[in-house]
C-alpha cells in the first residue's frame, strides 16, 4: 500500500514536472474540459434554436446578437456550432471506443498466443492497411448505407489497425515477463494472465494512441459528412456546416464556413496536444 | 533504435572507439585513412574487393526486389476480396435496386440473372475477378458510362494534383525538418513544430476554403476555384493528360500559366496537409542519425560539419522519410477527395463524391478498388526506391 502511495505521489510529481516543462499540455487539458463541457451543456447554453430559420435575418455578418453571424436560412451559426459539439464528439468517441475494444482484443490475442491467431489477424490488418483509409471509409459507408451509425463503423474499421498493432507489440514483449510467469505458476489461466496481468501494463502506451487517434477520428468523420455522407441537413454538424458554407465563401460570407471549421480545428488540435502531453507523461524517452 | 539513442549521450565523452570494419586490403597508409575512406576515396588495394562485393550486392538487391514484388500479391488479393464483399454488401436487394422502383418481380429476376446474382457466392467472385482482369468495373447507373473508362479519363487530373502537392511538400517539408534537426531549439525548430502541429490539425477541406477566401475573394490573386482551366482557355492537346505538361509541350505559354494558376491553390492545400508528417519524420530521423555511432565516427575522423550533415547523416535519415511517403500517399489519396470537392477539380475523387450523392454503387466501389490498386502499386514503388537508396545495399563504387 505504501509502495502504491509512493508510486502515485511520484506520478503526480512527474505530472507536475511535465506540466511545468510544457505548459501547452495544461492548455490542452483546459481546452479538453471546455469541449466536453460544450458537448454536455451545449444545447442548454445555445442562445438561439439551432434549427429555427428566419428569412429576414439571412446571411447577417457576426454581431452582438449573433456572435458568429447567421446562415442562408437565418439560423444562428454560433448556436449551431455549439450544439454540433455533442454530435461530432459522440461520433468520434464511439468510433474510437469501438476500434479500441476490438483492435486491442485482437492485437492482444495475436501478441499473446501468436501462431495462427497472429497470422490471420495480421493478414486482415494488412488488408485494411492496403487501402487508402479515407477511401475505404467512403466505400464502407456506400456499401452499408448512408447513416450516422455506419459513419461510426467505417471510422472504427479504419482506425482498427493502429490499436491492434500497438496492443500486439506491447503484449508480445510482456508475454514472458517475470510477473506473467509468476501468475501462470500461481495457476492463473492464459486468459486471466492476459486480461488481468499483461493487458493493464500495456494500457499506458495505448492511451497515448487513443488520444492521438481521437483527433484523426474527428477529422475523418467530419470529412465524410463534408462530402455528404452520414449526417443530413438540417442537423448541425461541423463538417456539413463547412460544406454548406463553402458555397458562400466565394461571395465573401466567410463566417458560415470559417467558424465551424475553426471549432473542428480546435477540437483536433486539443486531442493532438493532449496526446503529445500524455506521451511525455507515459514515455519520456519518446519526447520530440 | 534504442542503442543509437544511448550513443547520443556519450557522444562528447571519451567513448571507447571501435573503428568500423574497413574493407581495405592494403594497410592504412596514414592515420587519416579512415577519414579518406569515409570521404569516398578508395585505396588501390580495394579495387578487387570492391568488384566482388559489387556483384554480391547486385545479386542481393535483385533478390530483395523479387521478394518485395511477391509480397504485393497477397495485398492485392486482399483488396480484391474486400471490394467484392463491399459490392455484395449493398443494403437490400441489389437486383431490386438496379431494376428501379417501378419493376415487377419478373424483371427483377431478369436483372438478377443478368447481374449473376442468382449464382453462388464463389461463382460470383470468379465472375467478378474475371471482369476485373478484363478491366471491367461495371456501369455507372447515373451516367450510363463504363466506370473504368470514366476513371481512366479523370485519373490524370487527380494525379496532376496529387503529384504536384507531394513534390511541393517534399521540397519544403524535408529541408525544413533537416534544418530543424540541425538547429535544434532555434526558431527554425519552433517554426517546424508549429507547422507540423497545425498541419495535422487542419482539415484539408477547411484549409482549402480559407485559402479561397483569402487569395480569391480578398486579394484576387487566384482564379475562381472551379476546375482545372478557366473557360477562357482551350485545354491543350492531350499527351500525358497533365494540363501543365501538355501546355508546355504544345508551347502554349498562356494556357500553361492558366493551368498553373488553377493548380496552385488546390496543390498548396494538399501540400500543407502532407508536409506535416514529412517534416516531422525528417526531423526525427535527422536527430536520430546525428546522434548515431557512424556520425560520431565520421566526426572523429575529421569530416567537416557540412559533409557530416549532408553526406553521412542525410543519406541515412532519408530512409525513414521514404517509408513515411507510403503513409503520406494513403492520406493524400483520401484528402484528394475533399480537396477536389472544394475546388470542383474534375478528378476521380469528385467523380466518387458525385456518385455517392446519387448512390451510384458501381462507380463508388470502382473508385475504391482503383485507389487501393494504385496505393498498393505506389507502396511497391516506394519500397523499391528504398532498396535503391539504402546505403547498406548500395554497391561499392
Amino acid at each position: 500500500m505504501t509502495d502504491a502511495a509512493a508510486a502515485s505521489s511520484g506520478f503526480w510529481r512527474h505530472a507536475a514536472h511535465v506540466l511545468r516543462d510544457n505548459p501547452v499540455t495544461g492548455l490542452a487539458f483546459a481546452l479538453f474540459v471546455l469541449i466536453v463541457f460544450a458537448a454536455a451543456f451545449g444545447p442548454a447554453l445555445a442562445p438561439h434554436d439551432p434549427l429555427a430559420s428566419n428569412a429576414a435575418l439571412a446571411l447577417q455578418p457576426p454581431s452582438a446578437a449573433h456572435w458568429f453571424g447567421t446562415d442562408a436560412l437565418g439560423r444562428d451559426v454560433f448556436s449551431r456550432v455549439l450544439v454540433a459539439t455533442r454530435l461530432d464528439l459522440t461520433i468520434s468517441v464511439a468510433a474510437v471506443a469501438l476500434s479500441f475494444v476490438v483492435g486491442a482484443s485482437v492485437g492482444a490475442a495475436a501478441g499473446y498466443w501468436g501462431g495462427w491467431v497472429d497470422a490471420v489477424s495480421g493478414r486482415m490488418i494488412d488488408t485494411i492497411m492496403a487501402f487508402p483509409l479515407f477511401v475505404l471509409a467512403m466505400g464502407i459507408v456506400a456499401a452499408l448505407g448512408n447513416t450516422v451509425e455506419n459513419i461510426i463503423y467505417a471510422t472504427a474499421i479504419i482506425n482498427l489497425p493502429f490499436y491492434a498493432r500497438v496492443a500486439r507489440a506491447e503484449v508480445a514483449i510482456r508475454r514472458e515477463a517475470g510477473f506473467a510467469q509468476a501468475a501462470r505458476l500461481a495457476g492463473a489461466t492464459d486468459l486471466r494472465v492476459l486480461a488481468l496481468h499483461i493487458f493493464p501494463n500495456a494500457l499506458p502506451p495505448m492511451m497515448v494512441q487513443l488520444s492521438l487517434n481521437m483527433g484523426w477520428a474527428i477529422l475523418n468523420a467530419a470529412g465524410l459528412s463534408f462530402i455528404g455522407l452520414g449526417v443530413r441537413p438540417p442537423t448541425p454538424e461541423w463538417g456539413i456546416m463547412v460544406a454548406e458554407g463553402a458555397n458562400y465563401i466565394v461571395s465573401g460570407e466567410w463566417w458560415l464556413a470559417i467558424f465551424p471549421g475553426l471549432a473542428l480545428m480546435l477540437a483536433v488540435f486539443t486531442f493532438n496536444l493532449l496526446g503529445d502531453g500524455l506521451r511525455d507523461l507515459v514515455d519520456p524517452r519518446r519526447r520530440t | 533504435m534504442a542503442p543509437a539513442r544511448e550513443a547520443a549521450g556519450v557522444m562528447g565523452g571519451a567513448a571507447p572507439f571501435a573503428p568500423p570494419p574497413a574493407p581495405s586490403a592494403a594497410p592504412p597508409a596514414a592515420p587519416t585513412a579512415l577519414g579518406r575512406w569515409l570521404r569516398g576515396e578508395r585505396l588501390a588495394g580495394d579495387a578487387a574487393v570492391a568488384a566482388v562485393s559489387a556483384r554480391a550486392a547486385l545479386r542481393a538487391r535483385a533478390l530483395m526486389i523479387f521478394r518485395r514484388v511477391a509480397l504485393a500479391i497477397p495485398a492485392l488479393i486482399g483488396v480484391v476480396v474486400v471490394s467484392f464483399v463491399l459490392t455484395r454488401a449493398l443494403p437490400g436487394d441489389p437486383a431490386a435496386y438496379f431494376a428501379g422502383p417501378a419493376a415487377d418481380a419478373a424483371s427483377i429476376a431478369q436483372i438478377r440473372a443478368n447481374l449473376g446474382l442468382d449464382r453462388s457466392l464463389p461463382e460470383q467472385f470468379l465472375v467478378y475477378v474475371g471482369d476485373l482482369l478484363r478491366g471491367d468495373l461495371g456501369q455507372s447507373i447515373s451516367t450510363g458510362q463504363p466506370v473504368a473508362e470514366e476513371l481512366a479519363r479523370r485519373l490524370p487530373a487527380s494525379l496532376e494534383l496529387t503529384l504536384s502537392a507531394l513534390a511541393l511538400s517534399t521540397l519544403v517539408g524535408v529541408p525544413l525538418g533537416v534544418a530543424a534537426a540541425a538547429r535544434q531549439g532555434t526558431w527554425v525548430d519552433h517554426a517546424c513544430r508549429a507547422l507540423v502541429t497545425a498541419g495535422v490539425s487542419l482539415p484539408t477541406f477547411f484549409t482549402g476554403i480559407a485559402l479561397v477566401y483569402v487569395f480569391y475573394y480578398l486579394l484576387g490573386w487566384a482564379p475562381s476555384p472551379l476546375g482545372r482551366l478557366d473557360f477562357l482557355y482551350l485545354p491543350p492537346e492531350p499527351v500525358t493528360g497533365f494540363y501543365t505538361i501538355d501546355a508546355a509541350l504544345a508551347g502554349e505559354g498562356e494556357t500553361l500559366r492558366g493551368a498553373l494558376a488553377q493548380l496552385a491553390l488546390p496543390a498548396i492545400t494538399l501540400a500543407l496537409f502532407t508536409m506535416a508528417p514529412l517534416a516531422r519524420m525528417a526531423r526525427a530521423a535527422m536527430l536520430e542519425a546525428l546522434g548515431s555511432d557512424y556520425v560520431r565516427t565520421a566526426r572523429a575522423a575529421g569530416l567537416g560539419p557540412r559533409k557530416v550533415l549532408f553526406g553521412v547523416a542525410f543519406s541515412n535519415a532519408m530512409l525513414p522519410v521514404v517509408t513515411t511517403l507510403g503513409m503520406v500517399f494513403s492520406f493524400t489519396l483520401g484528402a484528394n477527395v475533399l480537396v477536389e470537392k472544394v475546388f470542383a477539380w474534375p478528378g476521380v475523387g469528385s467523380y466518387a463524391v458525385e456518385a455517392l450523392v446519387v448512390s451510384d454503387y458501381a462507380a463508388v466501389q470502382g473508385f475504391v478498388l482503383a485507389m487501393a490498386a494504385l496505393f498498393v502499386a505506389l507502396n511497391l514503388g516506394i519500397d523499391l526506391l528504398y532498396t535503391l537508396i539504402d546505403p547498406r545495399t548500395r554497391s561499392a563504387q
